[in-house]
């Protein structure tokens, strides 16, 4: 066990609408540690967005609740910080890229004067030294002719360059932690592969963690060191790559790695998709929340919460059918 | 770009023909003369009016003459007035009425955009409740209301400013507050929502992730983007204030330009209404076109449109920011 | 591990997959106009513009009719009286009875600003229609003429179109249907050319939806949100333009009465201490265009998916 960088500790938020609550995380913990890429994957909805957005502290409060729970940074609770005090670890110590870079920078204000803002903001420097040193972020990120493109727009740009561009801010600061949600979610293929070896490539450079979010196994495979799967604002499942992908233990991701076209499948065999859609969190089941779309549901998961326990070494899962007492006739082991 | 302005110069050249047009038509449509009203005359004065103001000639010609005499700036004598010109009515009240409309339009700027930001920022809140209810009155009490309201309460009770009249400083408050009272309601409104639309944009987040303060993050990102809406309506602000102009140097008696127009229409002093509305015209189109251009060089989105495919990329922008 | 409950064997019997209780979907599920007048009916200010609108045209239909006097009866003996018993609003300088001539003049100013947004919408609505269906060049020069006259002064029109027409009912409301019906075209253009556009339409036109369905479904619908709220928007513009009219001497001329009119007759009165002859017309001035703004606005908000909070 390397030291610990990011613990999440129990955490719980909600939002309050008018319809009522909505729990979109439900008591997660998981820690990243220093110089490792987790990944984060679920479904659109299940929470994994907001739990990124939660360790940033971007969530407008109201209509967001941290009900419960410590997100500890290096020992500091980041949810007990002062405004102040986390707006000089936001961009500096923890970064992030969004979704969209499309509309992620300021349309009216110059790329260059964009990467500027966060170094002037927190390693105070001259606008001289900012200028040259965002130069040079723009070459790490392997920007083409990064001068001239100081001096341009967003909109000049495509969008492989503007995530490029985002990058460049992201690391601008050397973070110990950088968060990215879904990076490639919104680029072509061929970008897609272009920026993921780029974050690859900076990672090993300046010595970061990353924590990526996406809902492409693809991605966390090529990225990852361990992965952490969520449902339902929960998490279900997490381990190291390899023990994820080879021995998936809930049913939940081995339907997940199922729904993966791969190039071994003859045509005949139909892609497995998971029948039904995701519970409403309004009013979220008492008992396991995959329990209406699993296809080796027990009568205990209809009413009791399954409790996330180790399944061997780094691996651990929620799921009853790897309680002690589960008949192991139940257990339909992955192939 | 420059092809874009050109475009845009013409059209405002058409437009002013079109009104010039239109203007003299109805002009010489009116039923009755404009003579008709001073009594009694004889018929060699009756004739040698008539042709003094060319009104024996064919309309045809009548309209030659009048746009040749409008390329030499010279806008006619006036009907009813014996001494002065058009040109001179415009030359002795429309700075009275520039001043009076420039200090309007400038305090309705400033005070429009500076509530729409606090409205924003404070969405659902008092403050916002405080601004949107201002914008709500300031758009419910028409500008005639107002003035005389503010005549009752700041010259009548309170004995603060002068009733009516113009000169000082003290004479100016009142008017362009009436006068300003619903453009900064309009202004204020266009900017909260443009400001809230901002303010939910992606690239806020990514600012708020940079580690910026609420401050920076407001005046660094999110107002200048939100300003842009709000620079399409200037156009219409202005208008606004011309036209408030008329009602409001009435009730204040400002011996500013919109007055003697307002004059000139119950008195029917035809080449003063004409004269005027050509005038008030041009210089409405000039502003739009001002605003236009404005816009232009403030959104870096549309700074590089020398290529065919950049402009008909602007054209589409500009026609749905004006169709929408 | 620590469990609350006693874990016995049955426990772990399995479930058949299709006994299993359907999903249940526990959101709300509203049609959008349901969610409309939900959202509506929320904002208070609106509604209580929506009361102030209804009360205003009650009281204008019927006030004159029980009224013992008429709008136009001078009475000598008493001119300028406070309001009291009898007269409930008072009276002006020629005696005439103040609250018959304000609900009166109510009738003149809701006509004009009814009838006026009636017909520029009509007349809106179809040369918008046409040039957003058609498209192209007719397009093009149809959008053209509109810009033209579009960017001439609106008020300038109005004044000098009741210069040519001369004061009255029908010239004001003409004069105010010629300025006022391009901006309803251009907004119907709008929403048809960008619905022409629209993903959702030409899904509908690929999974065969015909023409009609498609108006029916989607067209209508969809356009009619911005159209509502540009006309609950404009009733109160041409019910201001005709007060500011009428309050310059151009609009509605004596004996009639609309509330610009009143409030210019009123106006030497505020000098003299007859104050009250202003309050009752610029009152109701500002209470219709409160009542139509604050209703537009919520319809707007209400309307508007990207403001759902």
């Amino acid at each position: 066990m390397g030291d610990k960088l990011l613990e999440v500790q129990n955490l719980h938020v909600s939002f309050k609408t008018y319809a009522g609550e909505i729990k979109a995380v439900r008591g997660i913990s998981f820690d990243v540690e220093k110089g490792e890429c987790v990944g984060i994957v679920g479904e659109s909805g299940c929470g994994k967005s907001v739990t990124s957005q939660s360790i940033m502290r971007l969530l407008k409060v109201p209509p967001a609740v941290y009900k419960q729970g410590k997100i500890l940074f290096e020992g500091k609770d980041l949810l007990a910080l002062k405004e102040k005090d986390m707006r000089a670890i936001r961009g500096n110590q923890i970064s992030m890229i969004f979704q969209d870079p499309m509309t992620s920078l300021n349309p009216t204000q110059k790329v260059g004067k964009q990467i500027m803002e966060v170094l002037v903001e927190h390693k105070k420097l001259s606008k001289k030294q900012a200028y040259k040193q965002a130069e040079q972020m723009l070459n790490l990120v392997a920007m083409s002719e990064p001068h001239k493109r100081m001096e341009q727009y967003p909109h000049e740009f495509s969008g492989g360059m503007r995530q490029r561009a985002m990058i460049a801010i992201a690391l601008a600061c050397h973070p110990k932690l950088m968060i990215a949600d879904e990076p490639t979610t919104a680029l072509d293929v061929t970008v897609q592969a272009q920026i993921l070896e780029l974050l690859q490539e900076v990672q090993k450079k300046v010595d970061m963690s990353i924590m990526l979010i996406t809902h492409d196994l693809g991605v966390i495979a090529k990225m990852c060191d361990r992965v952490i799967v969520m449902y339902a604002g929960q998490i279900v499942e997490q381990g190291l790559v390899q023990e994820i992908f080879e021995h998936p233990t809930h049913p939940y991701t081995r339907g997940l790695l199922k729904a993966v076209p791969r190039m071994d499948m003859s045509r005949k065999n139909a892609l497995n998709s998971i029948v039904g859609t995701p519970p409403d969190l309004f009013a979220p089941p008492k008992g396991c929340a995959f329990y209406a779309r699993c296809e080796e549901a027990m009568k205990i998961c209809e009413e009791h919460m399954p409790v996330i326990q180790e399944v061997g070494g780094t691996h651990k899962s929620a799921c009853w059918l790897h309680h002690p007492m589960c008949p192991i006739k139940n257990r339909k082991e992955e192939a | 770009m420059l092809r874009y302005m050109i475009k845009r110069v013409i059209m405002g050249g058409v437009t002013i023909w079109v009104i010039i047009t239109i203007t003299f038509l109805i002009m010489h449509n009116i039923p009755g003369n404009p003579f008709a009203k001073e009594g009694k005359m004889t018929e060699a004065v009756y004739h040698n009016l008539m042709s003094y103001y060319n009104l024996d000639k064919p309309l045809g010609e009548q309209y030659v003459i009048y746009l040749k005499n409008l390329a030499k700036f010279d806008l006619g004598p006036s009907t009813k007035s014996k001494t002065r010109t058009v040109n001179d009515y415009i030359a002795d009240n429309f700075p009275v009425s520039a001043k009076l409309g420039v200090t309007a339009f400038s305090f309705a700027l400033v005070v429009g955009i500076l509530l729409g930001i606090i409205a924003a920022l404070k969405r659902n809140r008092w403050p916002d409740y405080i601004c949107m209810i201002m914008a709500i009155i300031g758009v419910s009490v028409p500008n005639f209301i107002l003035a005389t309201l503010l005549i009752e309460i700041f010259s009548l009770r309170l004995g603060l400013v002068p009733t009516s009249g113009w000169g000082t400083v003290s004479h100016m408050i009142l008017p362009a507050i009436a006068m300003s009272m619903m453009p900064i309601a309009h202004i204020a409104r266009m900017m909260r929502s443009s400001m809230i639309e901002v303010l939910g944009q992606d690239y806020i987040r990514t600012a708020k992730a940079k580690g910026l303060s609420e401050g920076k993050i407001i005046r660094r990102h999110a107002v200048r983007n939100a300003i842009m809406p709000v620079v399409t309506i200037v156009g219409t602000t202005f208008a606004n204030i011309v036209v408030g102009s008329f009602v409001v140097e009435n009730i204040f008696r400002v011996p500013g330009l919109g007055k003697y127009f307002v004059q000139s229409i119950t008195n029917r002093d035809y080449s003063v209404i004409l004269g005027t509305t050509i005038f008030y015209s041009i210089i409405l189109i000039v502003a739009y076109i001002i605003v236009d251009l404005l816009y232009i060089l403030i959104d870096p989105r549309i700074q590089l449109t020398n290529s065919d495919k950049k402009t008909s990329f602007f054209k589409k922008k500009t026609v749905e920011s004006k169709w929408g | 591990m620590k469990t609350e409950f006693e874990i016995t064997p049955d426990l772990f019997e399995k479930v058949d997959v299709n006994l299993k209780d359907a999903e249940t979907i526990n959101r709300p599920s509203l049609t959008y106009w349901k969610d409309v007048w939900r959202r509506l009916r929320e904002n208070k200010l609106a509604m209580l513009g929506f009361g102030i609108i209804v009360m205003l045209i009650l009281l204008a239909i019927f006030a004159p009719i029980v009224s013992p006097y008429t709008y136009d009866a001078q009475s000598l003996k008493e001119r300028n009286l406070q309001p009291n018993n009898t007269h409930w609003f008072g009276t002006d300088s020629l005696g005439r009875d103040l609250w018959t001539r304000a609900w009166y003049g109510a009738r003149i100013s809701l006509l004009v600003g009814f009838l006026a947004t009636g017909i520029e919408f009509v007349i809106g609505a179809v040369y918008g229609g046409i040039s957003g269906s058609f498209g192209g060049k007719v397009d093009n020069i149809m959008m053209r003429i509109a810009e033209v006259f579009y960017s001439i002064p609106y008020m300038l029109i109005v004044i000098l179109m009741m210069v040519l027409l001369g004061a009255g009912l029908m010239p004001m409301i003409i004069a105010l249907v010629i300025t006022g019906w391009i901006g309803m075209a251009r907004l119907v253009r709008g929403q048809v050319l960008q619905l022409k556009e629209n993903d959702y339409v030409k899904a509908s036109e690929a999974l065969g939806g015909g023409m009609l369905w498609r108006l029916r479904k989607h067209l209508i619908p969809n356009t009619m949100g911005p159209i509502l709220v540009n006309l609950t928007l404009s009733v109160p513009s041409a019910i201001f333009a005709e007060a500011t009219l009428s309050f310059l001497g151009l609009g509605i001329s004596a004996p009639m009465a609309s509330w610009g009119s009143m409030a210019n007759d009123a106006l030497s009165g505020l000098f003299t201490g007859d104050g009250y002859q202003l309050f009752f017309p610029a009152f109701f001035i500002s209470l219709t265009m409160f009542g139509f703004n604050v209703l537009g606005d919520g319809l707007r908000d209400a309307l508007d998916p990207q403001l759902r909070r």
